[in-house]
């Protein structure tokens, strides 16, 4: 089973990529839905790949709460601020994308050298566990940092969320999993606030282009 | 005890709701007034119970939660305070919702009281979480694009941040794990119990995760690029409320960590990297002070620049270490007073631009004259309390191993006082260029000027005395800390 938990987790790498080169705006949501699916595949992979016992009430919890919030709530609330906004439809990197691909790879190399370095103190399901949640947590880091446009922005908190995620669940078996559940409800929350606040700034604005929000300085 | 502590989180917690249901914002007030009173009553109690050394539960209170939630409740009462006429006035035609600020005001609170309560990591980090969230609503108040463009910088910024602090949350958890996968889980006592034997490794990686993330939301130099934004952007009881309260309560998720640095016997990794982090604060935000234009601007970086003085006293240690608890609380108190005390000054002239505003003496006597008391208290000039922890993280610099660093300290502090006597003074008692364009005095409403009254009061007396049992409770938090 560890050979699931290995595609699934390269899988999120690879989105995470794709979701740094792609040009198209509804495409990059569509991508971090995937990414949740794959989260909430995830958690019930690495339960059966220790024992091979069927999930726990938690596990399940924790699976059916990634998979509904990260794969389905959160895309939705943002496809549909992509529609309503009327928003350009790119994605609009401060750097062409070539770029940004060279640049995403070049992190996800430095996610690799980081696990490498810092080896975990204790066996955990999938070797690839510690080095995708850092390639997501970078990655995300950069489409926050790189891109203009305020939902891309907040797609890269998702895919940083979605990195730190990964990461609580390698702990899942040590730390309790109420952890992980408060995480989704406050991403929700966040993404909520978030999608508020884009759906003023395209009113304020006529666009969803953060350059406009650079007024405030000395 | 414990009914003292959940009604702490649990009073604001239901006012908040029902205030969401109350719309007339007379009726809302009242909520709030209550719930203030409610909560300053609950916190006085804590003072006289004794604080167990360790709670076994999620919730629980020890010194350095006790310090920080009375100055949220403390600061809170008068905000409240000042809220009444600032929401009655009626000049927020610009707010699209007035009824909305109570209920954010009250979740707001429910947050902070959350956090300092907090016997769990990972409780705490949802709790500081849930400050961003309940307080961004309250930053996009007045419906205008600058203050729109500071909400998203704000909810942005920060919780990017606060991810990387649960990143470093998990981090910690992975170092106290054992070889067998044997963990305590993340409660502060659990951990604090282990620290010995933490893998040191992950630690320090925890340790920089979490203080770049909580960093962020302290306002610690590089990461407070948001911070003059969303304070100057705020209603005024809200920045006052964002400065001396919440800025505390993300410096106390740092101090747990710290706290368990310290205990693992890692204290010189964290301290090194405070002092970084503190002086890059004070060098950004005197140097940010000097030539600043907008007052509210001015009082956001002053806190900038006070968080590197308690992010230095903290990286110092030794006795500095109660110099800068001391220093929260002085920073807290004054910096709320003088928000409040700015919201004054923008009602009457409306603008934040500091050249606009001439001869505030005599048009807001009062405000004018708390003022100027308030810019001296802040600037660290004696007698006031700020002027006693300064020096003390001073004394404790010059006698550790690096007295240079207590020279670069005081250089520091004066340049940032002449930033702020240099912006302050001048709006209050010098006159404009049109000479007596308004000689009357305005009206002043008691309840605008009698908050900030009292806080400023408590610096003045927190810089002759400090009572036995702020004393008291000072020297046990700066024992968790190891000073």
């Amino acid at each position: 089973m560890s050979s699931v938990a290995d595609f699934l987790l390269s899988a999120l790498i690879v989105v995470g990529l794709y979701m740094v080169a792609t040009s198209r705006l509804a495409a990059c949501v569509r991508a971090s839905a995937v990414q949740g699916i794959i989260l909430g595949a995830l958690p019930l992979t690495l339960e059966w790949t220790s024992g091979f016992h069927p999930p726990s009430v938690h596990v399940a919890l924790l699976a059916l709460g990634a998979f509904g919030i990260k794969a389905v709530v959160i895309p939705r609330l943002l496809l549909r601020s992509i529609r309503e906004a009327g928003v350009r439809r790119e994605v609009e990197p401060m750097t062409s994308l070539h770029v940004s691909i060279l640049g995403a790879a070049l992190l996800v190399a430095l996610a690799f050298w980081l696990a490498s370095t810092m080896a975990l103190p204790f066996p955990v399901a999938s070797r690839l566990l510690v080095p995708a949640a850092m390639a997501n947590v970078l990655l995300g880091f950069f489409l926050v940092v790189a891109r203009r446009q305020a939902i891309t922005q907040v797609v890269g908190y998702l895919v940083l969320e979605n990195g730190v995620f990964v990461f609580g669940l390698g702990l899942a078996a040590q730390q309790p999993i109420v952890v992980e559940l408060s995480v989704l409800l406050d991403v929700l929350v966040g993404v909520f606030v978030m999608g508020i606040a884009i759906n003023h700034i395209s009113q304020t604005f006529d666009h969803m282009d953060t350059r406009a929000l650079a007024s405030l300085r000395e | 005890m414990t009914l003292a502590i959940l009604l702490v989180v649990g009073a604001p917690t239901i006012a908040a709701l029902a205030a969401w249901r109350l719309r007339p914002v007379p009726l809302q007030l009242g909520v709030l007034i209550g719930t203030a009173m409610v909560h300053l009553v609950s916190t006085a109690s804590l003072w006289r119970s004794d604080l167990p050394a360790t709670s076994a539960g999620l919730i629980g209170m020890d010194a350095l939660g006790l310090l920080v939630l009375s100055l949220v409740s403390l600061l809170f009462f008068a905000a409240s305070v000042y809220s009444v006429p600032y929401l009655l006035d009626g000049t927020h035609d610009e707010a699209a919702a007035p009824q909305r600020f109570v209920p954010c005001l009250l979740a707001f609170l429910a947050a902070m009281s959350l956090v300092t309560v907090s016997r769990n990591l990972a409780l705490l980090w949802a709790a500081v979480e849930a400050t961003t969230l309940a307080s961004a609503p309250l930053i996009y108040f007045y419906r205008r694009p600058g203050s729109l463009e500071a909400t998203w910088k704000y909810l942005l910024i920060c919780s990017v941040g606060i991810a990387l602090a649960l990143l470093g949350t998990f981090f910690l958890g992975v170092a106290s794990t054992t070889a067998t996968g044997q963990a305590p889980g993340l409660g502060i006592d659990d951990v604090l119990a282990v620290a010995p034997s933490l893998n040191h490794r992950w630690l320090h990686a925890a340790f920089v995760l979490v203080l770049v993330g909580y960093g962020t939301k302290i306002g610690l130099a590089p990461l407070h690029t948001w911070l003059p934004d969303a304070h100057s952007q705020a209603p005024s009881p809200v920045s006052a409320l964002l400065s001396g309260a919440l800025l505390n309560c993300a410096l106390l998720g740092l101090l747990r960590f710290y706290a368990v640095c310290v205990a693992a016997g890692d204290a010189a990794f964290a301290q090194r990297l405070l002092l970084v982090l503190g002086f890059a604060s004070l060098l950004v935000g005197a140097a940010s002070l000097l030539g600043q234009r907008d007052y509210k601007r001015l009082l956001a970086y002053s806190s900038v620049e006070n968080m590197g003085v308690i992010a230095v006293g903290l990286g110092v240690a030794g006795t500095a270490t109660y110099g800068a608890l001391l220093h929260v609380v002085n920073h807290s108190l004054i910096k709320a007073a003088l928000f409040l005390l700015a919201g004054n000054v923008l009602r009457a002239y409306g603008t934040t631009t500091a050249a606009d505003v001439r001869g505030a003496r005599r048009r807001l006597p009062v405000s004018a004259a708390l003022l100027t008391v308030a810019a001296f208290a802040i600037g660290g000039s004696p007698p006031f309390g700020p002027f006693v922890s300064e020096i003390s993280i001073f004394l404790g610099a010059m006698r550790g191993s690096a007295p240079w660093l207590g020279v670069l300290f005081i250089v520091i502090l004066g340049v940032a006082f002449v930033g702020i006597a240099g912006t302050l003074l001048p709006m209050l008692h010098s006159e404009g260029p049109t000479g007596a364009a308004d000689p009357t005095p305005g009206t002043e409403r008691l309840l605008a000027v009698a908050p900030p009254a009292v806080l400023a009061l408590l610096v003045v007396v927190l810089g002759v005395y400090v009572p036995a049992g702020l004393d008291r409770l000072l020297r046990d938090a700066a024992a968790v800390l190891g000073g």
